[in-house]
């Protein structure tokens, strides 16, 4: 016996309440906050309340109830917080993308260059109806995550696919030097998107198996566990897979979010800071390389070293960046308020890869930080769920997705404000596409579904008929 | 629309951001303190006074005790993974039957070389006492120090040990 010799106290879990009451009442809460955004852009733009309010404000409010009522008949223990800050981001972005709607100087630059101009906040709401839609599918075809480690190598299989996808000739689609779009019909879909949750799958299933080699067999050398040759293939494989797709698709955003997802589930697996070490060197390795060879990213990296320069600017046949980074500069403290900024002149994709510069002016600094600790709050339930699972497979997946979630944050926030070279990502949630709406949507059903296994109080009592008649006798 | 009223929904939609983000902290707060502390009078070890009672039980019954159920105030209320790559998981013993091993429908999936994929079971037999039972496993559990050959009571506290993982019984 070692436990304690003099304890007072004893410290027991409370009997885990389903919270579903709380997570209703900050639903509500997150559908009214985008509401009053609304509104306040309305009232800046034009001087009354903005005509479409009461649609949107239902279509939010209709999408919310019904994730809510799916989660408390198929996943009453679930976490009482993702649902409800996924769907306080979406509301923002819904709002941001209709106040860019309104921008005169867009809709003249969308009629200079496709001909005709056409609103892109209904359509983002139709995204997050199908979002919801796949959300609640989850919901109720994933009863146990656990299912999803039957799929490992065929998980690793439709990753692959449907990295390749864009790269099917006739399939794929190269819109700006990046071919990471594949057309069905009238729809483009980015297939990288969707892969991100598949892949996660087959990290977790196959780092759980595979977790103590990677973790045990190694040698020790100037404080860092060196491991074997033949447990390096794993993690080469992924980074010769992600450079694969930067230079054959141009996706840095991607790429660094497939190596990046893998070296933090490999650090959770066997927790080895070496092979943190090792990944952070390979990605530098791979940046270096494929930036000085790939004239696509070279062109990145220069706007980003060096956003001002107007040789830089002709070079890349748009001054984005810098516009983006004076948005966030003339955002200040407090910010400019709803509808009221210049973040417009950021011109083609200020709905989507660059969002946050509106944000960052409209909202300023105060709006920034509470947009980026709901980011923050996702990613922290998301590792909560990790360690309350009780199954590797489980933490694992949890994990992975949260900090395939949180990487992603990091790219595009980071790239939007200077920090590393944009990349293509769009914002989770906040930025208008429909694949990354859709995908994240589905992430959060993953997440939901694990938190519900995770937090369930312990099965209810087992039929044990055997318990006193059956006599094991042994040789 | 006029500028003051402008700044003040300006002011107010960041201060009802914040509010947001302030509640949804709130909410994480009691999940980081879920726990609850009860207050008793000081006691020894629990595997002691464990085995102190079992011969109180043959001796009149001391004052203490209520007469009434025998295993009342001994049961154990959760089981709690001390060593092992899973150390710290708790799990609440509401009377259901604790399957142990590597096959992953388990209560508690032991992720351990040396365990088998149905190892053991826990469960509670008809007077609330908590029993441990060998599954036919190859490398076997040991309850302190002796290998299972037969369903046997766990006392509190006593280390059930699967390969490198060992499990005890806590009030």
């Amino acid at each position: 016996m070692s436990s304690s010799t003099t304890h007072t106290s004893t410290i027991g879990a409370i009997g885990a309440p389903s919270r579903r009451n709380t997570e209703l009442a900050l639903l509500a809460f997150a559908v009214v906050i985008p509401l009053f955004a609304y509104m306040n852009v309305g009232l800046a733009i034009s001087g009354e309340l903005p005509p479409g309010m009461l649609g949107y404000g239902l279509g939010l409010g209709l999408l919310a109830g019904v994730a809510h009522l799916v989660v408390r008949k198929f996943a009453p223990y679930a976490d009482p917080l993702l649902l409800p800050l996924a769907t306080l981001l979406n509301g923002l972005g819904l709002v941001v993308i209709w106040r860019l709607d309104q921008s005169e100087r867009l809709q003249g630059l969308a009629k200079a260059s496709f001909g005709a101009f056409s609103p892109s906040a209904p359509k983002q709401l139709l995204y997050t109806a199908v979002g919801i839609a796949l959300f609640v599918a989850v919901m109720l075809l994933l009863k146990d995550h656990r299912v999803l480690q039957r799929y490992t190598y065929i998980s690793m299989v439709g990753a692959i696919g449907l990295l390749l996808l864009p790269l099917v000739p006739g399939l794929g689609k190269n819109i700006y030097g990046a071919k990471i779009w594949i057309q069905v019909g009238s729809f483009s879909i980015q297939p990288a998107e969707f892969a991100k949750i598949v892949i996660a799958v087959f990290f977790a299933g196959y780092l759980m198996v595979k977790r103590d080699a990677l973790a045990l067999a190694s040698r020790r050398f100037m404080g860092l566990y060196l491991p074997r040759g033949r447990d390096l293939g794993p993690i080469v494989a992924v980074w010769a897979m992600s450079i694969l797709i930067l230079v054959f698709e141009t996706d840095l955003g991607t790429s660094l979010l497939f190596f990046g997802m893998f070296v933090v589930m490999l650090y959770v697996a066997t927790e080895r800071t070496s092979w943190i070490v090792f990944g952070l060197l390979m990605s530098a390795v791979g940046a270096v390389s494929v930036a000085s060879f790939e004239p696509h990213v070279k062109v990145r990296v220069d706007a980003w070293l060096d956003p001002f320069n107007k040789t830089v600017i002709a070079e890349t046949g748009t001054d984005q960046i810098a516009q983006s980074l004076m948005a966030f500069g003339s955002g200040g403290t407090l910010g400019t308020g709803l509808g009221q900024g210049n973040s417009d002149l950021i011109g083609f994709a200020a709905n989507s890869d660059f969002i946050l510069a509106t944000y960052g002016e409209e909202l300023g600094l105060a709006g920034i930080m509470a947009l980026l600790l709901i980011y923050g709050l996702i990613v922290e339930r998301g590792v909560r769920t990790a360690l309350a699972a009780r199954d590797p497979f489980g933490k694992l997946l949890a994990v992975g997705l949260s900090g395939a979630f949180a990487i992603q944050v990091f790219v595009v926030a980071g790239g939007v404000m200077g920090l590393i070279p944009l990349t293509g990502m769009t914002m989770p949630f906040v930025a208008y596409g429909g694949s990354s709406v859709i995908a994240n949507w589905a992430l959060i059903g993953v997440l939901l579904r694990i938190s519900d296994t995770a937090r369930r109080p312990a099965p209810s009592p087992a039929p044990n008929p055997d318990a006193e008649m059956t006599q094991v006798v042994r040789p | 629309m006029s500028e003051l009223t402008l700044t003040v929904m300006r002011l107010g939609f960041l201060a009802v951001l914040w509010l947001f983000v302030i509640v949804a902290v709130q909410v994480i707060r009691s999940d980081l303190f879920g726990t609850r502390v009860t207050q008793r009078g000081s006691r020894r070890e629990g595997g002691r006074q464990q085995a102190a009672r079992q011969q109180q039980q043959a001796a009149p019954p001391p004052q203490r005790q209520q007469s009434g159920g025998r295993q009342r105030r001994g049961a154990p209320t959760k089981l709690v993974v001390s060593e092992g790559i899973l150390a710290g998981t708790t799990v609440a013993l509401q009377g259901q039957t604790i399957s142990l091993g590597r096959a992953h429908d388990s209560t508690i999936v032991l992720d351990d070389d040396y365990a088998s994929s149905r190892h053991a079971r826990i469960y509670p037999d008809r007077d609330g006492q908590w029993i441990v039972e060998d599954l036919g496993s190859t490398n076997g559990t040991y309850l302190d120090r002796t290998r299972l050959t037969t369903p046997t009571p766990v006392p509190l506290g006593a280390p059930i040990r699967i390969g490198k993982t060992v499990i005890e019984l806590r009030k």
